[in-house]
């Protein structure tokens, strides 16, 4: 399947596609939080009040991917957030708990289930085709993904809209906290991973996608595959999945010219790259992503986003002008906390 | 659908019944689950009827050998789902390619309640633990840890229509040959959050519901988990005991008209079932009975009601809604609903609509009254519409 489009909000200037070295953002402290864009020109303005911040960030990239791709109504939607709308969540929860159960209003319930941007973006298009919403952790972007690439090859979709979306609120950040899930230091995303240690910092963002079956002649990347499993017993497993995914995919490990990986700067986190990174490629260019956007359970939206960035220009942005190497073949790996891991391959058309 | 996709295993806990032989037989005797709250710890106790399952979580506990402080809802899960695997029967299911796609709105908010009690006044108070299942997909994760799955483990929330959904992608993943063997369906457990959520929109009943009556006053929420276990058609000839069924059409569509609210004119509903009959190859007369999404609520059922006149004009199938029995078990309620079509269609019976007493101005058509066996049951359609317009449609056939 093929990458018509691509949109993504992130703690990086990535909305408008122009991410450049030179403009990196940093953050000093232990999250990373979205740069928002202006809304008004991507959804109605008397819609956006109502809105919250993950929503707003998620129909906004939605619509602009559809914009971008010149789709006017997509064949499917599919997200994938682990936590939902977690603020409108909140929002109600603490409303419930705090007046204890009474003179509630409906508003925060309302958008607090875990498909209303999907289901938002199908109601500003008037879309009534095929709606689906993953909220499978670290695995979310990935299974939105696989549905998408079922889709196509079954022809019951031509095009599909994909995102991944989660977003950082205080309580969930203070809980995550305490669950020693970051750093207890203050760190900037620059040295995160150059000084590793226990945690990391915590990210959020919302990218989308317009995959499409068939090539378009615009398309910034081609998706060839999308892998993921559960909680790997040991090293050599992992080894395994990545092995058997390759070989299904007809890819030997030299042809790959980069590799994203999940790297967040948490010791034990990061063990598990180690391997890879030290043997099987070894000799290749590597981009933990995370120090871009930080870590959370749909951050390989992110990372895709960023990997199609780079075929679409064919050059890596993290390697100097004299080892520069042309990029038609990225791996992605991550995995989240160890649970699920993912797999994405990407060429250049 | 190409490569059919059969039904060999099926499990279900609700306010009927801690298993699917004891679900049936409520159906049978027209015997409901909506009942007072007891279990429930919340200020709208003597409010509202619901459908709880009537164990205690100590008692969910012992059944499903769980520790007690575990959410709700992944005791529900785990309690449905073994008993759908075991019920499958497949001999060699370690060596199969096996995936558990499990559909929740709730995860373990049940717990999540409890630790804001403390949380909200003082950020670094409340025991993590209860916590530490909030999400969707750590629900899943424990069930599919018991059950010993781990090629693939996925969690669906389209809010009321999620299990259906389960139940579709792991279809999908069978006929795209990814995976031998699927337990796939929904749990959920009553919360106050819940509870209190659609009690802000109005649409909950105070006396037990009346499902398509012309003087229906709102739904009635439950509690449940079912599962259905879907095999390929190689595994599905491996196995020595009787089928269910095939899983033969199964759509999704979206109403695209509000938030919460469902069009009129039932779009959505109307485009969910028409593609599933196509899927099927079936037309609207090949189907015998009808599994009503049928909340109880105005919007719903004369939305739903709209649309079953438009698509079955003139060939009116038998229809009900169980949720007058259960209650609506919101990301439950799909896969509640497919184990009972699946045995709908397994030992030709049509299911009562409790409760009924007058039909609704302008539908030519009544839900059936009565518990009823027709061998002659080909064809189940189940309908489950939820929250953002999401619309699926299933049907279940006679092998």
């Amino acid at each position: 399947m093929y990458i018509r489009a691509a949109s993504n909000i992130s703690p990086q200037n990535t909305f408008g596609n122009q991410l450049s070295l030179t403009e990196l953002v940093e953050y000093t402290g232990d999250k990373l939080t979205c740069i928002e864009p202006d809304y008004k020109s991507l959804i109605d303005p008397k819609l956006i009040r109502r809105m919250s911040r993950i929503i707003k960030m998620g129909v906004a990239s939605g619509m602009d991917c559809l914009q971008q791709a010149g789709v006017p109504v997509p064949d499917a939607i599919i997200t994938g957030t682990a936590y939902g709308c977690l603020e409108d969540t909140n929002t109600f929860l603490s409303k419930m708990v705090q007046q204890n159960e009474e003179a509630l209003a409906p508003t925060a319930f309302i958008q607090s289930t875990h498909n209303t941007i999907s289901a938002q973006i199908a109601l500003l298009l008037q879309c009534h085709n095929y709606n689906n919403t993953f909220v499978n952790g670290g695995a979310s972007f990935e299974n939105a993904l696989l549905d998408a690439m079922m889709l196509l090859y079954d022809g019951e979709a031509g095009s599909v809209l994909v995102g991944g979306i989660d977003e950082i609120t205080t309580n969930s950040h203070a809980i995550l906290k305490r669950m020693g899930l970051y750093r207890r230091q203050p760190i900037s995303n620059f040295e995160l991973l150059n000084d590793p240690g226990k945690g990391t910092m915590a990210g959020e963002g919302s990218a989308f996608f317009l995959l499409s079956r068939e090539v378009s002649g615009n398309d910034w990347a081609k998706i060839d595959g999308v892998s993921s499993f559960y909680k790997p017993r040991n090293r050599a497993e992992i080894q395994q999945h990545i092995n058997t995914f390759l070989l299904t995919q007809h890819v030997d490990i030299n042809e790959i010219d980069l590799l994203i990986t999940g790297n967040n700067g948490d010791l034990k986190n990061d063990a598990i790259y180690e391997h890879l990174q030290m043997y099987d490629f070894a000799d290749k260019p590597i981009i933990s992503y995370k120090a871009l956007c930080g870590e959370y359970p749909t951050s390989s939206a992110f990372a895709l986003w960023l990997a199609a960035h780079e075929i679409k220009n064919g050059v890596c942005s993290f390697v100097s002008d004299s080892n520069q190497i042309p990029v038609k073949k990225i791996l992605i790996y991550n995995h989240y906390q160890n649970i699920h891991h993912s797999l994405i391959l990407l060429s250049a058309c | 659908m190409a490569q059919p996709v059969f039904i060999a295993g099926a499990g279900v806990i609700s306010a009927i019944g801690n298993t699917t032989a004891q679900n049936l037989l409520s159906l049978e005797r027209a015997e409901t689950g909506i009942a007072a709250i007891k279990y429930l710890d919340t200020e709208h106790r003597d409010e509202f009827p619901v459908g709880e399952v009537k164990l205690s979580n100590e008692e969910l506990a012992e059944l499903s050998g769980f520790k007690p402080a575990i959410s709700r809802t992944a005791m529900l899960s785990l309690i449905a789902a073994r008993e759908a695997l075991v019920d499958a029967g497949i001999s060699n299911f370690a060596g199969l390619r096996s995936g558990f796609i499990s559909a929740n709105t709730v995860g373990g908010m049940d717990k999540t309640e409890d630790f804001f009690r403390e949380f909200l006044p003082d950020n670094t108070k409340g025991r993590l633990r209860k916590v530490l299942n909030h999400e969707c997909c750590a629900v899943t994760n424990l069930v599919a840890d018991k059950l010993g799955i781990r090629h693939y483990v996925s969690t669906i929330s389209t809010a009321c229509s999620s299990s259906a959904n389960a139940i579709m992608y792991g279809a999908r993943l069978i006929k795209n040959n990814m995976l031998d063997v699927v337990i796939a369906g929904g749990t959920d457990a009553l919360t106050r959050f819940t509870l209190n959520g659609f009690n802000t929109l109005m649409i909950l009943d105070k006396q037990p519901c009346q499902p398509f009556d012309a003087n229906r006053r709102g739904l009635n929420l439950g509690e449940g988990a079912g599962y259905v276990v879907l095999v390929s058609e190689r595994i599905a000839l491996s196995i020595k005991k009787e089928l269910y069924c095939t899983l033969s059409g199964c759509h999704n569509a979206n109403d695209a008209y509000h938030q919460t609210a469902s069009s009129p004119e039932g779009t959505g509903s109307l485009l969910a079932m028409k593609g599933a009959l196509q899927k099927a190859g079936l037309q609207p007369s090949d189907i015998g009975y009808i599994n009503l999404h049928g909340t109880g609520t105005q919007n719903n059922d004369s939305s739903e009601g709209a649309a079953i006149a438009a698509l079955f004009a003139e060939h009116y199938p038998k229809m009900s809604s169980t949720k007058a029995f259960t209650g609506h078990t919101l990301g439950a309620s799909g896969g509640i609903e497919a184990v009972f079509s699946a045995l709908a269609i397994q030992r030709g019976l049509v299911y009562p609509n409790l409760r009924f007493e007058t039909s609704m101005e302008g539908l030519p058509f009544a839900p059936e009254t009565r518990f009823s066996k027709q061998p002659g049951l080909k064809h189940v359609l189940s309908n489950s519409f939820g929250f953002g317009g999401n619309c699926s449609s299933l049907i279940f056939s006679k092998l």
